[in-house]
């Protein structure tokens, strides 16, 4: 403890003061990096100082997690050269990594969900072989202290929210002995206050001299924590500038290469009667226990309604159950009136719900299947697309040629396994199939997850024409900002239930991050 | 007279579990790590033989029973391969172990059918004290057995210490649940999951061993009559724990010894020999569903290959 004040004292605030005091922890030069068809990284430079964070910025696809991976010995980079405290090293696997003191904390965390902390972190580093625990225990509650990273060594995994995960996973690179830490998209998963409680955690570790970098595409969060910035863009470096002068506008403009629209218009609807009606729904979720728990409400056509919430407190199953993939305990489900509760997918489909689900590559695709046969998945059994037993080609194809004129699908040809398409792409391809049929009411889950900027603005996009037509759409996204800009009303959901309901901009994101976590209930009740 | 039947059927039942507690605990092991094995009865049947044919060639139990644990082994090394290193399928390449095993004794025993173990070569109940097994009931059961029995009884705890409370046991668990996890902080999951599937194979050759030296000292074809699979549904029964699987496995002992004695009470011969079989249809039924897996505990990442940098 006292150790870190000491030094925090000396290195101060600024990064570029410990930088003098010796070389850089990290650099990186010329560093290329080939995949078939992509060139991830394009003599790229980079540098980390003791004692500052680093946010390392750019869209999907801009090679920062592909930098990452070669800091961190996943992938070997096709050329350059990468120096540790001014040495020159070769790193080979994540083990050589580890030993140079380089820690990273993956967007998806590995831990053994039923395993608690202490059994975690004893498995990569009890020195004892008869009594692992009571070491690591202790351990554990020094870093506890020493960072704020409070987590109970005896709790179980699978009970912990992404938050205590997250921090186990700091744990267990600062048990390795890393005081160089990688952390890529930690923010993805976390509710604001969670936010602030990590990058309080990073402060700290910046202030004891270690370095850390924060790979992200989240503009503020560069402003909130990081000292400097590296833009990428096409696997190449745009720039590194102190945080401290510049801002956001200028940072999106390097990152996407164009003046990006951060607000989409969202134009006056008129709301119609309610398409979708849920009463009271009770689900069991895949552990056997209540999932969703007693949710009522209503989406009216023209209306957008956003859930907002973590990951894992219903929302899933919430989903399912409308679209007809979940059973439904108790409650009801109606579309237009008509009750549809615990009827099949298909009978739903064919009320006029579509959904665009969420993980798009297992539920919302064929992979193997061409661009056009994923086109008609859901009508492939009706006229024109069907005669009897036999598919009609040449209907089936020319629906594809209008479906990938009209959403900008971009595909060799329409005669490609929907697999090979780009994210954005193949969500595109998910949209054109269920808006095409004019739907009454749409199911999107995390429609925008891991897509690039340009991708998520066209989403956006499609999902507002289809609210102008009247659509009545359910909207389900961990992306706060998102579910605000979209919405014409808000649900936060915890713990399988509607904890408060409200219009964007009656509630502030602080009452919105502590509902999201289950601290407060309400928030103004909108009149359904 | 009651008390003499029911000290009897206990006798006999922990002898009859003896071989299933083996294999279970084997199972556990191999299935804690991620490797399905339903190989095991093909492992016990090659055991049992090999047992049988060292024993008759050398008339020693214990090398017999060594030689058993060998074999094996070895057998369970195919698995392993395909399994481990091939990514195959492993139900598939675990009945294919089994039918391979029972394919082999046939072939391989065929002069042996009918023939006895010589006594020296068999393992042979002593009392360890005059007085301990005199106890009514229980007496007979608990201290009047043969070494090996007692000897299995050690494995088992053994094994579960090792598991529950030592680093290695927390190795081999995550390596079962979330090898992703384990090779990220510099496990060897090939090498683990390698080992546990050959103490799984070791452990089921001793089971086979048993017997053709203990509990039917002689050869006959599928002389292993189904244990195997008693074995694959102990460990679920168990919910993968080696403790529990000592409770399991004496339970389907006795049930087996009981329904001996039922016989003469007017009961069908045929129905009562199926009874553990049609437990273990039960609790192989209850298992199969993945919610009821995951209820009970059963490793998240069990019958999955592992390849590093695969979701």
């Amino acid at each position: 403890m006292s150790v870190g004040r000491e030094e925090s004292a000396s290195v101060g605030g600024h990064p570029g003061e410990a930088g003098l005091a010796g070389p850089p922890l990290v650099r990186m030069e010329g560093i290329v990096k080939r995949f078939p068809g992509v060139l991830a990284n394009d003599h790229v430079d980079f540098e980390l100082v003791p004692g500052e964070v680093h946010a390392l910025l750019g869209e999907n696809g801009a090679g920062k997690t592909t930098l990452m991976n070669i800091l961190f010995g996943i992938y070997t980079p096709d050329e350059g050269r990468i120096y540790v405290r001014g040495e020159e090293v070769w790193i080979g696997s994540p083990r050589d990594a580890i030993r140079l003191g380089i820690g990273m904390v993956h967007q998806h965390f590995l831990l053994v969900d039923r395993h608690t902390v202490a059994e975690n972190v004893a498995l990569g580093f009890a020195e004892s072989q008869l009594s692992p625990l009571r070491e690591v225990r202790r351990r554990i509650s020094e870093f506890s202290e020493r960072y704020g990273l409070k987590v109970d060594p005896d709790a179980y995994v699978w009970q912990l929210s992404a938050g205590e995960q997250q921090r186990v996973e700091i744990i267990k690179a600062l048990y390795a002995g890393a005081d160089i830490l990688i952390l890529d998209e930690p923010t993805s998963v976390l509710t604001p206050q969670e936010t602030r409680e990590l990058f309080e955690v990073l402060r700290r570790m910046r202030d004891e001299g270690k370095g850390v970098i924060f790979i992200t595409h989240k503009l503020e969060e560069v402003m909130a924590v990081a000292d400097r910035v590296t833009v990428l863009r096409r696997g190449k470096v745009i720039g590194t500038v102190p945080a401290s002068e510049t801002d956001e506008r200028s940072l999106a403009r390097m990152m996407v290469g164009r003046e990006v629209l951060f607000r989409l218009e969202k134009g006056e609807v008129q709301v119609g009667p309610p398409a979708l009606e849920v009463r009271d729904l009770w689900v069991v979720g895949d552990r056997g226990l209540d999932a969703v728990r007693g949710v009522t409400m209503t989406v009216r056509r023209g209306e957008i309604y956003g859930i907002a919430g973590v990951a894992g407190n219903g929302q899933r199953e919430l989903i399912e159950a409308i679209a007809g993939l979940r059973k439904v305990k108790s409650g009801s489900i109606h579309i237009s009136g008509v009750d549809v509760t615990n009827k099949s997918p298909k009978v739903i489909h064919g009320m006029g719900v579509a959904h665009v689900p969420e993980e798009r590559l297992r539920h919302g695709i064929v992979p193997n299947l061409s661009v056009a046969e994923n086109l008609v998945l859901k009508d492939y059994d009706r006229e024109p697309f069907s005669r009897g037993v036999l598919l009609n080609y040449e209907a089936i194809e020319r629906n594809a040629e209008d479906l990938v004129e009209r959403f900008e699908i971009v595909t060799p040809s329409i005669r490609t396994p929907a697999k090979l398409l780009s994210g954005g792409n193949i969500q595109r391809l998910i949209c054109a199939r269920e808006f095409s049929r004019e739907p009454k009411v749409i199911l999107a889950a995390h429609p925008t997850y891991g897509l690039d900027v340009g991708a998520t603005e066209s989403i956006r996009r499609l999902l507002l024409e289809e609210r102008s037509r009247g659509a009545a759409v359910l909207l389900v996204s961990e992306d706060l900002e998102e579910v605000l800009n979209l919405s014409d009303r808000v649900g936060v959901m915890y713990g399988g239930e509607i904890v408060g309901e409200f219009r964007p901009g009656e509630v502030d994101m602080e009452e919105v991050g502590l509902m999201m976590a289950g601290v407060r209930r309400g928030g103004s009740q909108a009149a359904g | 007279m009651q008390a003499e039947l029911i000290s009897s059927v206990l006798w006999i039942g922990l002898r009859s579990g003896t071989p299933l507690l083996l294999a279970t605990v084997g199972e556990i092991y191999a299935e804690r790590s991620g490797i399905l094995n339903l190989g095991i009865e093909g492992m016990m049947i090659i055991g049992a033989f090999t047992a049988f044919a060292v024993g008759q060639a050398t008339s020693s139990p214990w090398l017999a029973m060594a030689a058993a644990a060998a074999a094996g082994l070895a057998a369970s090394l195919i698995h392993a391969f395909i399994s481990i290193h091939l990514r195959g399928n492993q139900v598939v390449s675990g009945l294919a172990l089994t039918m391979f095993g029972l394919g082999l004794t046939s072939v391989a025993g065929g002069t042996f059918v009918g023939a006895a173990l010589p006594r020296e070569a068999r393992i042979i109940p002593s009392p360890l004290s005059e007085e301990l097994a005199a106890i009514p009931v229980i007496g007979k059961a608990l201290f009047d057995q043969d070494p090996f029995l007692y000897l299995s009884i050690l494995i088992s705890v053994l094994l579960w210490f090792v598991l529950y409370k030592t680093k290695l046991g927390i190795v081999i668990r995550s390596v079962g649940e979330n090898p992703a996890a384990a090779d990220a902080l510099g496990v060897n999951v090939y090498a683990v999951r390698y080992a546990c599937t050959a103490l799984g194979g070791a452990l089921a050759g001793m089971a086979g061993s048993y017997i053709t030296l203990s509990l039917r000292p002689g050869w006959v074809e599928n002389i292993t009559a189904g244990r195997g699979w008693i074995a694959v549904a102990l460990t679920i029964f168990a919910l993968w724990d080696p403790l529990k699987a000592i409770a399991g496995s004496y339970l389907f002992g006795i049930v087996e010894a009981g329904t001996y004695n039922l016989q003469p009470l007017g009961f069908s011969q045929w129905l009562l020999n199926a009874i553990p079989y049609v437990l273990t249809v039960v609790i192989l039924v209850a298992g199969a569903t993945e919610t009821m897996r995951k209820k009970m505990g059963a490793p998240a990442a069990l019958g999955v290959p592992y390849v590093r940098g695969e979701k």
